[in-house]
């Protein structure tokens, strides 16, 4: 008889599965369907060219993220807004999904308000067009970006078909050292993996340095799964989890909070389930990293030099890091200590929480953003802007001269028109650092929010861990 | 969908690692381009030099490539954002078939909704089609057969390739995914009544 497969995956996979469809594949019941106005606009568009109807519109719930302006006087109005903002909302009144409006409660970038509302519970299903859908496993759930078509199947149907990935485990020990950051973590493991590893993979982290880490954080953690090819990334829930969860707008209440606690609980991997793959890191070892080329995995330790690429034993990689450096403007040998910027982007699905701010607050306090540097400070979401306000974070952000702006996706992928100036140098909390990412000939330097707001500080590439003593 | 059985055509070589989605198609086309116009803006970057002329340097531009459906490239291709419109691109280019040793996994499943084969060989198999594309002057056709999953260079030497059953099926004959899934929806209205008295907390 074949083994039980008894992982958190595999529970949560299990209990989704409607049908079989041979060879590894499943049709899998979809408990929240999150669409935006990049994928979700043209899925719906389609859908209803085709007649069809959202299958279960309940389960549905649509926010703009990717083209909206973050500027305190935009009008939200222009190309972008007829094509991708006023399609969605329309749409979604046609088949009556719940849509989070522009500058309202309940708007942001829909990885941060998913959590934020209590729509994403652990063991949940969800599915969004957009590869970052990761970071929902940060609580426990099943989460995975797909393609347009998938979008407008899962609409029509409310499923999803997806092949069984395997399972990997990443389990992180010992103690964070100062000035390290759950994004660290993470980089640093995209660092020793590539940016491949994960691919077919569903990732489960864990261990006590996990543990130990907040849900904000966890959610930093998991959104960068696909950074290492993994759709799939998952934090087991806890005690944590549950308080994280309890009393936001959408999650369970009474009789239904309890019987979901008592089913959460048992949402872990037994002592005795067994991965494909296997990885460890201690923690003590990961130190602030920052990326110095084109991929996430051209990621270093701040304190380290820049790689040389003769010293790469594989074509593709010596290749890869000969042309990342020639288009990021760096040397092999380099320090990335001292390197000149000219932006800094605090914000993304992946540290825009509202305790990515409270840190970089924590740093910046007191001081000046260097002259030669346009500071951004965006956001996740219109609740976590209030939040942090009512805080007093926008007046500390202010002060220091950042931009504080409204919520969006903004400069992680300049989707809404705000890009990072031509060849400009940005030190970015978002997700990538692929060639134009960030705008035309831009160099991004991905980092955590505290070493972000260090380096606005300093005008440079900086080490945040030396601000923290002075 | 147009149904995949076989191609016949020269395969372009385009030989790096982490060919990104934002490469094949930048976010600012992606957003303001319709579908059917949107290989106009396929590998931007690559294939245009900085007044918009054509760069004569890049692979599908050069006269030997002429009528390309096959791209050979190197690892991990696809990788990064989950833009369907990567797929768009490609296939409006003309492409119709991928071979890597690897692809990102969001960009592979993209393919078969769009009726794009990606083939999966070795890396050193990869390298040896790319070389003898390289060298084997203008016009020698490549064949791919799905149905006997078979890669052929012009050479006569044939690779066999591995593809999931269903989603050869589903290329083979041009499926909608859409269709058939609702072929199924007394099964998956029942699940949904179970899951609520099962998980109530799902549903509000």
């Amino acid at each position: 008889m074949p083994k039980k497969q008894t992982t958190l995956f595999d529970k949560v996979w299990n209990e989704h599965v409607i049908s079989d469809l041979g060879v590894g594949f499943s049709l899998l019941h979809v408990d929240r369907n999150f669409i935006h106005d990049l994928s979700g606009s043209r899925a719906l568009g389609a859908l209803s060219e085709q007649g069809r109807r959202v299958m279960h519109p309940d389960l549905t719930f649509a926010c703009p993220d990717h083209t909206v302006s973050t500027a305190a006087d935009a009008t939200h109005t222009g190309p972008r807004y007829e094509k991708c903002v006023d399609p969605l909302r329309q749409f979604a009144g046609d088949q009556r999904i719940t849509f989070f409006d522009i500058g309202t409660h309940g708007f942001g970038i829909i990885h941060v308000i998913g959590p934020e509302l209590g729509l994403t519970v652990p063991g949940a299903l969800i599915v969004c067009g957009d590869s970052h859908t990761s970071t929902h496993g940060g609580l426990g759930a099943l989460a995975w970006g797909i393609g347009a078509s998938e979008v407008a199947h899962v609409l029509a149907t409310g499923t999803v078909i997806q092949k069984r990935p395997k399972r990997m485990r990443v389990t992180f020990d010992g103690a964070m050292q100062q000035g390290v950051t759950a994004k660290d973590m993470i980089l640093f493991l995209i660092g020793q993996e590539g940016v491949a590893a994960g691919s077919g993979y569903a990732v489960e982290y864990a261990g006590p340095a996990v543990r130990a880490l907040s849900i904000e954080e966890r959610m930093t953690l998991c959104n960068l799964s696909i950074e290492m090819g993994a759709k799939v990334g998952m934090v087991a829930p806890d005690e944590k989890t549950m308080d994280y969860v309890k009393g936001r707008e959408f999650a369970p209440k009474g009789a239904k909070w309890d019987l979901a606690v008592a089913h959460w609980k048992g949402l872990q991997s037994d002592a005795d389930s067994t991965f494909d793959e296997e990885r460890f890191v201690n923690v003590e070892d990961v130190r602030p990293q920052f990326t110095w080329g084109t991929s996430p995995e051209h990621v270093m330790a701040i304190d380290e030099l820049i790689p040389d690429p003769s010293e790469q034993s594989d074509l593709e990689k010596r290749n890869g890091y000969a042309a990342a450096l020639e288009y990021t403007g760096l040397k092999a040998g380099q320090s990335l200590q001292g390197q000149k910027i000219d932006q800094v982007f605090i914000g993304s699905c992946t540290n825009s929480r509202l305790s990515d701010l409270q840190e970089a607050a924590g740093i910046i306090q007191g001081q000046k953003v260097a002259s030669h540097v346009d500071a951004w400070v965006v956001p996740g979401s219109h609740d976590i802007k209030v939040a942090a306000e009512a805080e007093g974070l926008d007046v500390i952000f202010k002060k220091a001269g950042f931009d504080w702006r409204n919520p969006g996706c903004s400069l992680c992928v300049g989707s809404n028109g705000e890009l990072v100036p031509e060849g400009g140098r940005c030190v970015s909390t978002s997700n990538r650092n692929f060639v134009g990412r960030q705008g035309k000939n831009s160099r991004t330097h991905l980092a955590s929010p505290i070493s972000a707001a260090a380096s606005a500080i300093r005008g440079e590439i900086t080490d945040v861990r030396k601000m923290m003593k002075e | 969908m147009d149904k995949f059985k076989s191609i016949s055509c020269v395969a372009a070589p385009l030989m790096r690692a982490n060919v990104d989605t934002d490469l094949i198609i930048p976010m600012q086309r992606y957003l303001l381009v319709d579908r059917k116009d949107m290989h106009e803006f396929a590998f931007e970057t690559l294939r245009f030099l900085e007044d918009g002329s054509d760069n004569p340097e890049f692979v599908l531009n050069k006269p030997a490539y002429e009528g390309a459906q096959i791209l050979i490239s190197g690892n991990n291709f696809g990788c990064g954002s989950s833009r369907e419109s990567a797929v768009w691109a490609l296939n409006g280019l003309g492409l119709k078939c991928i071979i890597a040793p690897s692809f990102g996994n969001i960009f592979y499943n993209n393919c078969f909704q769009n009726g794009m084969l990606p083939i999966v060989l070795d890396q050193k198999i990869v390298e040896k089609l790319a070389e003898i594309s390289e060298n084997s002057g203008n016009n020698a056709p490549f064949s791919i057969d799905l149905e006997a999953q078979t890669v052929t260079a012009p050479n006569g030497e044939a690779y066999s390739f591995e593809i999931e059953p269903q989603r050869r099926h589903q290329l083979l004959e041009g499926l909608d995914d859409i269709g058939v899934t609702l072929t199924k929806v007394a099964e998956i209205k029942s699940f949904r009544k179970v899951d609520e008295k099962n998980r109530p907390w799902i549903y509000n």
